[in-house]
């Protein structure tokens, strides 16, 4: 049927230029070619994130939980949900912790993989081995990081307590991971150990950039050490640090692997994030609206610094 | 200048000393899956009595795990490339608006949370009966995979110049052809970097095993782990030989794909 009335307007144009009707007719096959490239993975993405916020936000607003699977039922409860989750007393607790851990991995991450990454500029044998080695860490799977962390922090017979105890650092044997004090602070320690690698492969290649003849001219003008790092590589380095730290921000927010494999989110609620309330209410509580709540709210953050990271990204490009 | 060799030689000891220190984790996981069973951590800084008890226990209960974990990370890396290589192709050599806020969708995309995924597939899959399956988590594993794979791809394949398909458009062939023939052969280098991601994000993916399977059937190596922290420890060589089984994709990568791992991590991030 298509191609009748395609022959059909063909023979009625009947133009005096065959040639040129062709390739109009090659480039309307090519647009179709075209779009067939891009399709499967527009379906895809539609289909793993675009389906995935709707269904958030429709969950959200219903009371969609255990029930629902049975009785195909979920009524709509407006915003009951999320007056359920902040005003739930872990709330405050969740919001704290998520800010307290996402501040304190980057801030540290950060710092320690500027000094390392302006380590490993100086040039000396072995140099780019060492550095690519110092990777391995981001590359395991979390779980496994998680699991080893786990055996080096175990109270009573991990190295880590072992070798203080032994160095006469501590006298007792510090609950890294059991006392309500100080799990959050060995959690955003460990979660720093597996960012590290990330910000030093980025703020190296972000360092490399930066024209080896702007520290000639530098020297020259008696800028070395400390004044050439703040008057020549920091201001060449901002684009990348920006977009690294916004990065940083948007990942980190969202971690839940790390602190489920190690605390679980305990003891008493100590390293409980949004995030992992978020899991807890979908897949322990099984109260799904409640859970879409929550992690609607972890995106509306997320987004915040969404926007702040297009606009480095964009300044980065213009620069 | 032997002045300068000197100081070379001690920043080298330094880098040695640094690495030391950021891989002593991963030294010891090694060394406390050589040691004797126990729920305790006797052991000490080498492994003088290695016993590879901790490594038959993890092969016999985490075994057919490992296997599943392979079989979902290759299907995730044939589907995900796939998926990616035309897309990706699309978007560096097409003229068109749309190019822009493709690229924009994707970076949106990394900002949505996991939970996000998981909590909207679980239901999904529960009417589809993908629950507890292997193509269930290959295709949730993709939301990691296909971004990536995109940015990854795409910006290897802007470099190509328009010259080369426009050759073999000439001689007849159709752009789907000439993509096959002459582009996918050319972009190797990328496909393998963005292939060795998409199977290592795979292959280390928690949340959705433990969101997205709710019996024993399916259970990816990362599920197994978890589940021997579970409670109490019993044993631990066992979970650090499983932990050490399950680093072995890492470390394959970082020793044998060396060069493409830095552009892999840079591409991912900035791009």
């Amino acid at each position: 049927m298509a191609n009748a009335t395609l022959t059909r307007h063909d023979a009625a144009a009947s133009g005096p230029e065959p040639a040129h009707r062709r390739r109009g007719r090659r480039h309307r096959g090519e647009d179709l070619t075209k779009i067939l490239f891009v399709l499967p993975a527009a379906l895809a993405m539609i289909a793993l994130f675009g389906y995935p916020v709707v269904k958030n936000l429709l969950m959200s607003l219903q009371d969609y939980g255990l029930r629902t699977f049975f009785t195909g039922e979920a009524p709509w409860v407006g915003l009951k949900n999320y007056t359920t989750v902040v005003t739930d007393q872990l709330f405050s607790q969740a919001m704290v912790n998520t800010a307290l851990f996402t501040i304190g991995s980057i801030a540290f991450q950060f710092t320690v993989g500027l000094a390392l990454a302006l380590f490993f500029r100086r040039r000396f044998p072995l140099g780019n081995l060492l550095r690519s080695l110092l990777l391995l860490p981001w590359l395991l799977p979390l779980i496994v990081s998680s699991a080893t962390w786990r055996s080096i922090l175990e109270q009573d017979s991990g190295i880590l307590n072992r070798t203080l105890t032994g160095l006469g650092i501590i006298d007792d044997p510090v609950p890294w991971l059991n006392s309500p004090s100080v799990a959050l602070i060995a959690v955003i320690g460990v979660n720093i150990w597996i960012g590290i690698p990330f910000n030093v492969t980025l703020l190296y290649s972000g360092l490399a950039e930066i024209p080896e003849e702007l520290y000639e001219a530098g020297q020259l003008d008696g800028a070395t050490g400390w004044l050439a790092f703040r008057y020549i590589t920091w201001p060449n380095l901002r684009a990348v640090a920006s977009v690294l730290l916004v990065l940083g921000v948007v990942y980190t927010i969202k971690v839940l692997d790390i602190i489920l494999g190690l605390t679980g989110g305990g003891p008493a609620n100590a390293t409980q994030t949004l995030a992992t309330q978020s899991y807890e209410r979908s897949f322990i509580d099984f109260k799904f609206g409640e859970g879409a709540a929550l992690s609607n709210i972890l995106i509306a953050i997320s987004l915040v610094f969404a926007v702040l990271y297009l606009r480095a990204t964009r300044r980065a490009v213009d620069e | 200048m032997s002045d300068s060799t000197v100081r070379r030689g001690i920043y080298t000891v330094i880098g040695v000393l640094i690495l030391c220190v950021m891989l002593f984790p991963v030294y010891w996981m090694v060394n406390a899956s050589l040691q004797p069973s126990g729920n305790t951590l006797t052991a000490g800084f080498l492994p003088l009595d290695p016993t590879f008890a901790g490594y038959r226990r993890a092969l016999s209960e985490q075994g057919q795990n490992l296997v599943t974990s392979v079989i979902i990370a290759a299907g995730t890396v044939v589907l995900c490339l796939l998926v990616s290589a035309p897309c990706a192709y699309a978007l560096s050599q097409f003229r068109s608006r749309w190019v822009g806020i493709a690229l924009l969708a994707i970076l949106v995309s990394q900002m949505i949370p996991g939970i996000v995924i998981a909590n909207a597939l679980y239901t999904a899959y529960e009417r589809l009966g993908l629950l507890n399956s292997i193509p269930g988590l290959i295709v949730a594993n993709c939301s990691s995979g296909i971004p990536f794979a995109i940015l990854i791809l795409r910006s290897f394949m802007l470099s190509l110049p328009p010259s080369l398909v426009e050759a073999a458009r000439v001689d007849g062939a159709g752009l789907f052809r000439a993509f096959v023939a002459i582009v996918l052969p050319i972009s190797k280098n990328s496909m393998i970097t963005a292939g060795l991601f998409t199977f290592l994000f795979s292959w280390s993916d928690f949340l959705f095993a433990l969101t997205l399977t709710t019996k024993g059937g399916v259970r990816p190596v990362t599920l197994g782990i978890y589940q021997y922290l579970g409670t109490q420890v019993q044993n631990w060589n066992a979970v650090m030989a499983t932990a050490v089984l399950s680093a072995i994709p890492a470390i394959v990568l970082l020793i044998a794909a060396q060069k493409y791992i830095a552009a892999g991590a840079i591409g991912g991030a900035v791009k």
